[in-house]
């Protein structure tokens, strides 16, 4: 085997206490796992393992603790910040052969999953209850539960479902050392600190999870959405805050620009009005009864807030018809673009029409387009950036542009990372986020559980020389962008 | 680059810089509500609610950020003016609590089931840490997943970890209308139906059993509560009854908790009645339940953990510690995470796990 010595030596180790199958060596093995769903960070790992039981993910770890060598935990590897982008010299461990649902149960209404299923599959589970799990990245069909607890990953319900965080209620797992450990679960308060809260959301970095309890939701009878044109992006950005302010919390509160629908429309059809500048989708969910109520406040307060055309479904087909453009946003601008960007900060509501602006202001300075759809309910943006790859510099390009996006969010009292997560992709964004002394603390919590570091090293927290030299490279003479913004 | 820029009060960062120095232990002090909570007091006093105030509230961003010393009174005022609340309905015993105490205990009120406990309303959080600096977890946006979510470890850690300066909470509109049910049940039937209403769309935001009554409330929109009344059956009770019942609850002033010596179990909701004498009160829809002393041959924490769920010794003599025991290896972590935010163990020390 051509390249890197360790590699045998690492496979073989783990053979000796693995199945064969479990063990992937090959470089053609090895490839699929290269990446996760930010394609532009590939590494080749030396080992990829893919455990069936709790007893092979410990054996794992014993052997990469042995060995000090670094483990790289993926779920279905449909990530979009880099978590789960191999360690060159480490183990990659897939858990997508530990997909099993283990229970469902309808009385206390939970579930027990291992952590390779997919997050639909644990509603499709659920259904014949009445029941669901609430949170639902776009990438549900894929995206495994695991995944979303290593991300705190979010969805289009979260301002009234929640995140991850607020529907996972245990976890068990193994620490870097291969013992086992639980946190949270059935009962809803527990001693101490609260662990769980700080494993969800870890990105790989604390612990091995092998097991999720997820909480099981009624499912709302009915579901309505309503479709509003803005003639321009402060107008929609304000209808939002009218929203709230009318004391209503929508199941989705989504917002698309002109250069999103447009992207979509002839893709899915959805029916989309092109004229407006920006549109909302507004969802309702409950009742019948409330359901009706609700949709005719929400169309009130609209109105009032100066939307153009309204259109509220009338079926559930055409709600899903609606949706679909929304759930297709990444995927038309592949059809745009040879290579697409998305960024995931989050601002305070009140500032989506200036940042808005400021990106439109930014496509023209870095001479690439940026299509926006946004979880305008959770102040969550989505640019999107178009670029082709094969044009040199056009990634680094792109990269930038993101950054500055980010900075701006920050700059706002907003954050880098609603829901994607920092990985690898954010590392500088985080020097811009926080100080020396919180990463400090960053670290510290990361040497409590995995003092070599052995588990996803390199990812989330960026090394104070990182954020020298990022500061070196972008403070141009002294100068930083936006001057005229409050810097805490 | 961004200054975690400390605005507290300079002789807090000394008063920590010197405790530090000399390892001494300090016992961080809001209202002073819930001294009677967690393991012994110990350290020399720190009271923090000299730094107080609303740092930042705009109803239509559901976010409200204030200081640790400000009252929970003042903040839920506030919000009511807006037409706001704290969901997670914070307990005030008998004084009023400082914001930074609500959060550092993190206990969560009748609510808690239906809404989220208090560390599900952390949005984020700015910490005095042993070292004197002022140091900015989490945000003011409803989602952000930059960095570990120190805030929420904050929340409930007794102030082991630090001063908690401020906090940045989620608020939600107040619900249009709400509604008491009352229905005659036994306790075990009462978590029954309690458990099979949760699993149906119904606008739940209370399910509590005492006396041998149980009681439900239902929030939200109109149509929804009338629908969920018919289904549910029972008798509606009068407004100032209903209030004054789950208040009660909220603020541990209902009858039940003046026994000498109460256990507070938390369990999944679902669980049959457990093999100990008394009725005991019950909330959360079956997941909280509290018990008088049993006599002596009852272990209630085996009975508990027996269950799935932990028992807290709530009042009266605790000779084997407040909280349930923790598994060795979570205990470890604590000492590790511990010993990294607080080397010399100055903050609240032994409150949360003795010798810790």
């Amino acid at each position: 085997m051509a390249g890197s010595d360790a590699v045998p030596d690492i496979a073989a180790e783990l053979r000796a206490v693995l199945p064969a199958d479990c063990v992937l060596a090959r470089a053609e093995e090895r490839r699929p796992y290269e990446c996760d769903g930010l394609t532009a960070f590939r590494e080749l790992p030396a080992v990829v393992v893919l455990p069936r039981t709790d007893e092979h993910v410990r054996r794992t770890l014993l052997t990469c603790q042995r060995l000090k060598v670094p483990l790289v935990a993926r779920g279905s590897g449909t990530g979009l910040s880099g978590g789960a982008t191999p360690h060159p010299a480490g183990v990659l461990l897939s858990c997508a052969r530990m997909n099993r649902v283990l229970e469902v149960d309808p009385v206390n209404r939970i579930a027990r999953l291992e952590p390779g299923v997919p997050n639909l599959k644990v509603s499709e589970a659920a259904a014949p209850h009445g029941l669901y799990y609430a949170p639902d990245p776009s990438s549900q069909v894929a995206c495994s539960i695991g995944g979303n607890v290593a991300e705190n990953s979010g969805g289009v319900h979260c301002l009234k479902y929640g995140l991850t965080v607020h529907n996972v209620i245990g976890l068990r797992g193994y620490t870097v050392d291969g013992e086992r450990i639980e946190l949270g679960g059935l009962a809803p308060d527990h001693p101490g600190l609260d662990l769980l809260a700080l494993a969800i959301g870890s990105e790989g970095l604390l612990l091995i999870v092998t097991e999720v309890t997820v909480k099981l939701i009624p499912r709302p009878p009915m579901a309505q959405l309503v479709m509003a044109s803005f003639a321009d992006v402060h107008s929609a950005g304000n209808a939002v805050a009218a929203i709230i302010a009318a004391g209503i919390i929508p199941a989705a509160l989504e917002m698309m620009d002109r250069k999103a629908t447009a992207a979509v429309e002839p893709f899915v059809h959805a029916g989309y009005d092109l004229d407006a500048a920006a549109i909302l989708l507004v969802e309702s969910d409950g009742t019948s009864e409330e359901v009706r109520e609700q949709v005719q406040e929400i169309e009130h307060v609209l109105r009032e807030a100066g939307a153009g055309a309204l259109r509220v479904s009338g079926s559930e087909a055409e709600r899903l018809r609606l949706w679909s453009g929304r759930k297709n946003a990444f995927p038309a601008a592949g059809r745009l673009s040879p290579d697409y960007y998305c960024m995931d900060g989050t601002i305070p509501r009140k500032h989506v029409g200036r940042v808005l602006e400021a990106i439109g202001e930014m496509e023209t300075r870095y001479g690439l387009r940026c299509m926006n759809v946004f979880h305008a309910g959770d102040g969550n943006l989505h640019p999107v950036i178009l670029f082709d790859a094969n044009e040199p510099g056009s990634w680094e390009h792109a990269d930038r542009f993101g950054a500055e996006i980010l900075e701006l969010c920050v700059a706002l009292g907003g954050t880098i990372t609603g829901e994607h997560g920092v990985g690898l992709e954010k590392l500088n964004s985080m020097c811009v986020q926080f100080s020396a002394a919180e990463r400090a603390a960053f670290f510290a919590v990361k040497e409590a559980f995995d003092p070599v570091p052995l588990l996803n090293p390199g990812k989330l927290i960026p090394t104070l020389v990182r954020c020298a030299e990022y500061g070196r490279m972008h403070v141009h003479a002294g100068a930083l962008p936006h001057p005229e913004l409050p810097r805490f | 680059m961004p200054e975690a820029n400390g605005t507290v009060p300079d002789e807090w960062r000394e008063r920590v810089l010197g405790a530090s120095r000399e390892g001494v232990g300090l016992r961080l002090r809001g209202a002073g509500s819930k001294d009677f909570y967690g393991e012994a007091l110990t350290g020399e006093l720190l009271d923090l609610r000299s730094f107080r105030g609303i740092v930042d509230y705009e109803p239509s961003e559901l976010v409200i950020t204030a200081r640790c010393g400000t009252p929970l009174s003042e903040v839920e005022a506030v919000l009511a003016a807006q037409g706001q609340f704290l969901a997670f309905e914070p307990p005030a015993f008998s004084a009023d609590p400082t914001l930074g105490g609500v959060i550092a205990v993190g206990l969560s009120g009748p609510r808690r089931m239906f809404a989220g406990a208090a560390r599900d309303f952390v949005l984020g959080t700015r910490l005095l840490t042993a070292q004197g600096e002022v140091l900015r977890f989490g945000g003011q946006v409803m989602k952000n997943v930059a960095g570990f979510d120190v805030s929420r470890l904050l929340c409930g850690s007794l102030g082991i970890l630090g001063v908690i300066t401020e906090v940045s909470l989620k608020v939600l509109p107040r619900p249009r209308l709400e509604e008491t049910l009352r229905l005659e049940l036994p306790a075990a039937e009462a978590v029954a139906a309690f458990n099979r209403w949760a699993a149906l769309p119904l606008p739940l935001s209370g399910a509590a059993w005492a006396q041998g009554s149980a009681w439900v409330r239902l929030s939200g929109a109109p149509a929804a509560v009338r629908a969920a009344r018919q289904q549910i059956g029972g008798d509606p009770v009068a407004t100032p009854l209903a209030e004054s019942f789950w208040s009660a609850l909220r603020h541990y002033q209902h009858t039940f908790f003046s026994a000498a010596g109460l256990w507070r179990l938390s369990l999944p909701s679902a669980t049959p009645p457990l093999a100990l004498p008394g009725e005991p009160l019950i909330d959360w829809g079956g997941a909280l339940r509290w018990y008088a002393d049993p006599p002596r041959e009852f272990d209630v924490r085996e009975v508990a953990g027996a269950a799935q769920g932990t028992a807290l010794r709530w009042r009266g003599a605790a000779p084997e510690g407040r909280f349930h025991p923790l598994p060795a290896i979570n205990a470890r972590l604590h000492r590790r995470l511990k010993e990294r935010f607080d080397p010399r163990g100055i903050f609240n020390p032994g409150r949360l796990i003795p010798g810790l």
